[in-house]
C-alpha cells in the first residue's frame, strides 16, 4: 500500500477478541426497534428489503391491472371495462410498471448487495438512502390512491402533450402522474448518488476497478445514467405541471410553445430509462452465470467495456420513439444507425456468457434457467428492436401491438427474467434460507411458456395492424383467435407469478437453512452468514483477485484499526481501493422519515396549488436541519477522535 | 484458540479528507452534476423554443439589465470570501473560516434580494408566452440554489458557535464553499441567455 501510515503485519488474534469484536459491532451498527426505530432504520439491508418487497408490491398491483386489460381483450366487443377505466388502467399499469417497479427494484437490488460486493458495512450516505425509500413509498401509495378513486392518470405512460396539456386533460389526472415522476426521481437520483460514492470510494482495499465484480460495474453504470437521464424527466414533468398549473406555455404552440419539446426531453430520459433498467439485470446475469458454472465469467474487460458503452450509446437513441413525428430525415438516419449500434456491446456479452457456459460446468438450478429464458426471449426481442430501428417499417408498426411485442420482450425478457432468476440467486442471502429448486424450474416454466403465448401473438397482431390502448377491437378484423392466445397466455403468467410468491412465502418460513455460501459463488457477500450480520464483515477484507473468493489465499489478510464503538468504515481511493482515511456513518434517526413526509406532502400539494411551495419552505427547512444538526454523543466522538489522533501525531 | 492473521493496520489514518480524496466532496459534486444537467436541460430548452418563433423575445420587450449585472457583479464577488473560507477550513483556522463565511452569507442575502428586484424587470410574466415561461424558469431555477445554499451557509456557521468544530465539519465548511462556486458558475451562462440573447438572437 502507498500510503506511509497504513501498515501490513502480522496480529494475533483469539477468539475471545473475535467474540469481543462481535458484539461491540452488533452494538454499534445496532438496527433500531419499535415503531419509531422502524421509521429510523438506515442500514442497506433493512432499507434494501424494504425497497424490494414494495417494488414486488406494486409489481403485483400492475400484474393485475394487465391481466385485467388481457381478460377485457380476449374477446371482441367486450364491455368487461369500459374506455375511460381501461385507459387509467393502461396508464396505470405502464407507469408502475416502469417507476414504480423496474427501476426502484434494480437500485433496490444494489442498496443490498453493492455494500457487501464491495466489502464495506453500509451505502454511503445511509440517511438519505432511508429518505428515497419514503419517497419512493409514498409517490407509489399516492398512485394506488388515484387508481382506487377512480381518478388514475389515463394519457398513457408517456403523458404526450397536447393530450396530458390543460385544454385536453382537465381535472388532476395528468397532475398525478407529473407527481408521481417526481417522486420516483428524486428517489432514484439519491440512491444513484449513494451508489457512485459506494462504488468508487469505500471498496475493501485491492478492489481495484479492475477487480470489481461484474454486477458492481452494471451499477455503476446505471448510477451514471440515472445521473445524466434524469435531470430530463425532472424538467419535463415540471414544465408539465407548470403548464397545467400556473399556466405557462412550455407545451402550448398557439404561445411559442412546442408539443415536440414534450416528446424531446420525455425520451431523452426514456430511452436511456430502458437501460437503467436491463444494465443492472446484465450484471445479475453474469453474477448467476459465473457461480452455476464455477468460472470467471469469459473475456471480463469485454464485458465492462459493452457495459461502459451501451451507457453512452444509450443517450443516443431517443429520437427513434419519434420517428413518426415528421422530423428531417437526415437525422432520422443518424438515429437508426445509432439504434443498430447498440446491438453490438449487448451482442457481445451473450457471446462471453455463452463462451463461459461453454467452458464451465452448468449446473442448471433455477437461477441459470431464467438466465437461459433471457437469453432467448431478450435476443428475440433485440431483433424487432432492430427491425424498428429502420424508419419505413417504424412507420408502419408504430403504436401497433407489434411495439407492445418489442418491448415486453425487451422489458420482461431482459429485466424481470435475470431479476426472477437473481431473487432465487440470492433469497438465501437475504433470508438464510434456500428456494425450493423444484416449485423454481415449475415457475420458469410456466412463466416462459406463459410469456411468449401472451407477447409473440403480438407480433403477429401488430402486423395486422391491431392498434395499441384500445379497449376493444370489432369482431371482423381477423384478431380474436390471436387475442384469445394472448389472453390464455396471460393466465400462465398469472399462476406463474403466483406460483413464484408461494415460493418465496413458503421458502421464507420452512425453506432449506443456507450455508455462507451456497453456490459456491466468488463474490465477497458470499463471505458472510445468510443473512448477513449488522454490520456486513466482521473483519473488512483485503481483496487479491478478481474473484474474490476462488482468489483467497490460504492466509487472507484482513484490515485491522476500524473503530468498532462508533459507526467508522473505510474511505479507499477511486483507481485501486488503497485505504485513504476513515470515516464516520451517521446513527440511525427518525428525520430522514419527517423529511420525506414534509417532501411528499410538498409534492401533493403542489398538484392543487402553487402556495404548496411557501408554504412547505419553513417544515422542510427545519426537517433538513434536524437532519444534519450533530447530535451530542456523535460530536464528542469526533472530538475524541480527534484529540486522539492529535496525540498520536505528536 | 488464537492465531496469527495477516492485517493492514490502518488505524492510524486520518478520520477525514478535503477535496475528492473524501465522501462529502462525492456527495457534493453528483448534486452539482444531476443540478448542472438540469441548467444545462433549461438552456436548450430557452433555444429550442427561440426557434419556434420568428420575434425574439415575442411581443414583450427586453428586460432591463440593472439588477441582473449588480447580481452578477455581487456573486462574482463572492467568490472571494468564498475562496479564502474554504483555504482557511483547509487550514483548520476556525476564526478565519467563520469570519469569511459570515462575509460569504452576507453576499448572499444581497444576492437573494437583487434577486427580487429583477424578477420585477424581467418585463415578461411566465403566463405570457412561451419565452416568459422559460425566463421566469431560469430564474427561479437559480434562486433556488442560492436561497438553499444561503440557508446551508447560515446553518454551518451557527454550527461553529454552538458545537466544537471537528475536522469532518471543516471538510463541510470547505465543501460548502465548492458548492458555491458552482452556483457562481452557473450564473454567467443563465444571465448572458436571459439578459442578452433577447438583444443578440
Amino acid at each position: 500500500m502507498s500510503d506511509a501510515m497504513v501498515v501490513e503485519r502480522r496480529a494475533t488474534i483469539t477468539t475471545a477478541d473475535e467474540e469481543r469484536l462481535r458484539r461491540q459491532l452488533s452494538d454499534t451498527w445496532y438496527v433500531p426497534r419499535g415503531i419509531i426505530g422502524w421509521f429510523s432504520v438506515a442500514d442497506h439491508k433493512t432499507i434494501g428489503r424494504r425497497y424490494i418487497i414494495t417494488a414486488f408490491g406494486f409489481f403485483i398491483f400492475a400484474g393485475v391491472l394487465a391481466a385485467m386489460m388481457r381478460l377485457q381483450l380476449a374477446v371482441p366487443n367486450n364491455h368487461f371495462i369500459g374506455p375511460d377505466l381501461y385507459n387509467q388502467i393502461f396508464t396505470v399499469h405502464g407507469t408502475m410498471m416502469m417507476f414504480l417497479f423496474a427501476v426502484p427494484v434494480m437500485e433496490a437490488m444494489g442498496i443490498y448487495l453493492v455494500p457487501l460486493m464491495v466489502g464495506t458495512r453500509n451505502i454511503a450516505f445511509p440517511r438519505l438512502n432511508a429518505y428515497s425509500y419514503y419517497v419512493y413509498l409514498f409517490g407509489g401509495v399516492m398512485l394506488v390512491i388515484t387508481m382506487l378513486m377512480n381518478t388514475a392518470p389515463d394519457v398513457g405512460w408517456f403523458s404526450y402533450v397536447p393530450l396530458a396539456g390543460p385544454d385536453y386533460t382537465p381535472g388532476k389526472r395528468a397532475d398525478f402522474w407529473a407527481q408521481l415522476i417526481t417522486f420516483t426521481e428524486v428517489a432514484a437520483l439519491a440512491v444513484s448518488v449513494e451508489l457512485v460514492t459506494t462504488i468508487l470510494k469505500t471498496r475493501a482495499p485491492g478492489m481495484s476497478l479492475n477487480r470489481m465484480p461484474l454486477f458492481v460495474w452494471a451499477m455503476l453504470v446505471t448510477a451514471f445514467m440515472v445521473i445524466f437521464a434524469m435531470p430530463a424527466i425532472v424538467a419535463s414533468s415540471s414544465f408539465l405541471l407548470l403548464d397545467r398549473l400556473v399556466g405557462t406555455h412550455f407545451y402550448n404552440p398557439a404561445e411559442g410553445g412546442d408539443s415536440l419539446l414534450w416528446q424531446h426531453l420525455f425520451w431523452f430520459f426514456g430511452h436511456p430509462e430502458v437501460y437503467i433498467i436491463f444494465v443492472p439485470a446484465l450484471g445479475m446475469v453474469s453474477s448467476i452465470v459465473s457461480a452455476l458454472t464455477s468460472r470467471p465469467i469469459f473475456g471480463y474487460s469485454a464485458m465492462v467495456l459493452s457495459l461502459v458503452a451501451t451507457g453512452f450509446i444509450g443517450f443516443g437513441l431517443w429520437v427513434h420513439h419519434m420517428f413518426a413525428t415528421g422530423l428531417p430525415a437526415l437525422g432520422l438516419e443518424y438515429f437508426t444507425a445509432a439504434s443498430i449500434v447498440i446491438a453490438i456491446p449487448t451482442g457481445i456479452q451473450i457471446f462471453c456468457w455463452i463462451a463461459s457456459l461453454w467452458r464451465g460446468r452448468p449446473r442448471f438450478q433455477t437461477p441459470l434457467l431464467f438466465v437461459l429464458g433471457f437469453f432467448a426471449i431478450f435476443v428475440l426481442g433485440g431483433l424487432s428492436g432492430v427491425t424498428l430501428a429502420s424508419v419505413p417499417f417504424d412507420l408502419q408498426a408504430h403504436d401497433t401491438y407489434y411495439v407492445v411485442a418489442h418491448f415486453h420482450y425487451v422489458l420482461l425478457g431482459g429485466a424481470v427474467f435475470p431479476l426472477i432468476g437473481g431473487i432465487y440467486f440470492w433469497f438465501p442471502k437475504f433470508t438464510g434460507r434456500m428456494m425450493e429448486d423444484a416449485l423454481g424450474k415449475w415457475n420458469f416454466w410456466l412463466l416462459f411458456v406463459g410469456f411468449n403465448v401472451t407477447f409473440f401473438p403480438m407480433h403477429i397482431l401488430g402486423l395486422e395492424g391491431m392498434p395499441r390502448r384500445v379497449y376493444t377491437y370489432p369482431d371482423n378484423m381477423g384478431w380474436n383467435t390471436l387475442n384469445l392466445v394472448a389472453s390464455a397466455g396471460a393466465l400462465l403468467l398469472v399462476f406463474g407469478g403466483a406460483l413464484f410468491v408461494y415460493n418465496v412465502v413458503r421458502s421464507y418460513r420452512w425453506g432449506v437453512i443456507a450455508s455462507e455460501n451456497p453456490w459456491g459463488a466468488e463474490t465477497l457477500e458470499w463471505s458472510v452468514s445468510s443473512p448477513p450480520p449488522v454490520y456486513n464483515f466482521l473483519h473488512v477484507p483485503v481483496v487479491e483477485g478478481r474473484c474474490a473468493l476462488w482468489d483467497r489465499s490460504a492466509d487472507p489478510p484482513i484490515v485491522a484499526g476500524i473503530r468498532s464503538d462508533c459507526r467508522e468504515v473505510l474511505v479507499t481511493d477511486v483507481m485501486d481501493a488503497e485505504p485513504v482515511h476513515k470515516a464516520a456513518y451517521p446513527e440511525p434517526s427518525l428525520w430522514p422519515f419527517a423529511c420525506a413526509v414534509v417532501t411528499s406532502a410538498f409534492f401533493v400539494g403542489s398538484i392543487f396549488t402553487p402556495w404548496a411551495l411557501p408554504v412547505s419552505i419553513i417544515p422542510l427547512a427545519m426537517t433538513l436541519i434536524g437532519w444534519f444538526w450533530p447530535r451530542k454523543k456523535e460530536s464528542q466522538r469526533h472530538d475524541e477522535r480527534v484529540h486522539a489522533m492529535q496525540e498520536a501525531r505528536a | 484458540m488464537t492465531g496469527t492473521r495477516r492485517t493492514l493496520d490502518v488505524a492510524p489514518l486520518p478520520t477525514f479528507a478535503f477535496g475528492n480524496r473524501g465522501l462529502i466532496w462525492w456527495g457534493t459534486v453528483g448534486f452539482m452534476v444531476i443540478e448542472g444537467s438540469m441548467f444545462v436541460i433549461g438552456l436548450v430548452v430557452y433555444f429550442y423554443l427561440r426557434l419556434k418563433v420568428t420575434d425574439w423575445p415575442p411581443s414583450v420587450p427586453n428586460p432591463d439589465l440593472r439588477y441582473g449585472t449588480m447580481n452578477l457583479t455581487v456573486v462574482l464577488a463572492s467568490i472571494l470570501p468564498a475562496a479564502i473560507s474554504k483555504r482557511a477550513a483547509e487550514k483548520f483556522d476556525l476564526p478565519r473560516t467563520r469570519r469569511w463565511l459570515v462575509v460569504l452569507v452576507l453576499f448572499g442575502v444581497a444576492a437573494v434580494v437583487l434577486r427580487a428586484f429583477e424578477y420585477t424587470t424581467l418585463n415578461c410574466r411566465w403566463d405570457d408566452n412561451a419565452y416568459g415561461s422559460i425566463v421566469w424558469v431560469l430564474l427561479s431555477m437559480h434562486t433556488i440554489h442560492v436561497a438553499t445554499d444561503v440557508v446551508d451557509s447560515v446553518i454551518l456557521a451557527l454550527l461553529t458557535f454552538t458545537h466544537p468544530v471537528t475536522g469532518p465539519r471543516f471538510v463541510d465548511l470547505s465543501e460548502n464553499s465548492l458548492y458555491w462556486f458552482f452556483i457562481v458558475a452557473w450564473w454567467i451562462p443563465i444571465y448572458v441567455t436571459i439578459y442578452f440573447m433577447p438583444r443578440w438572437l
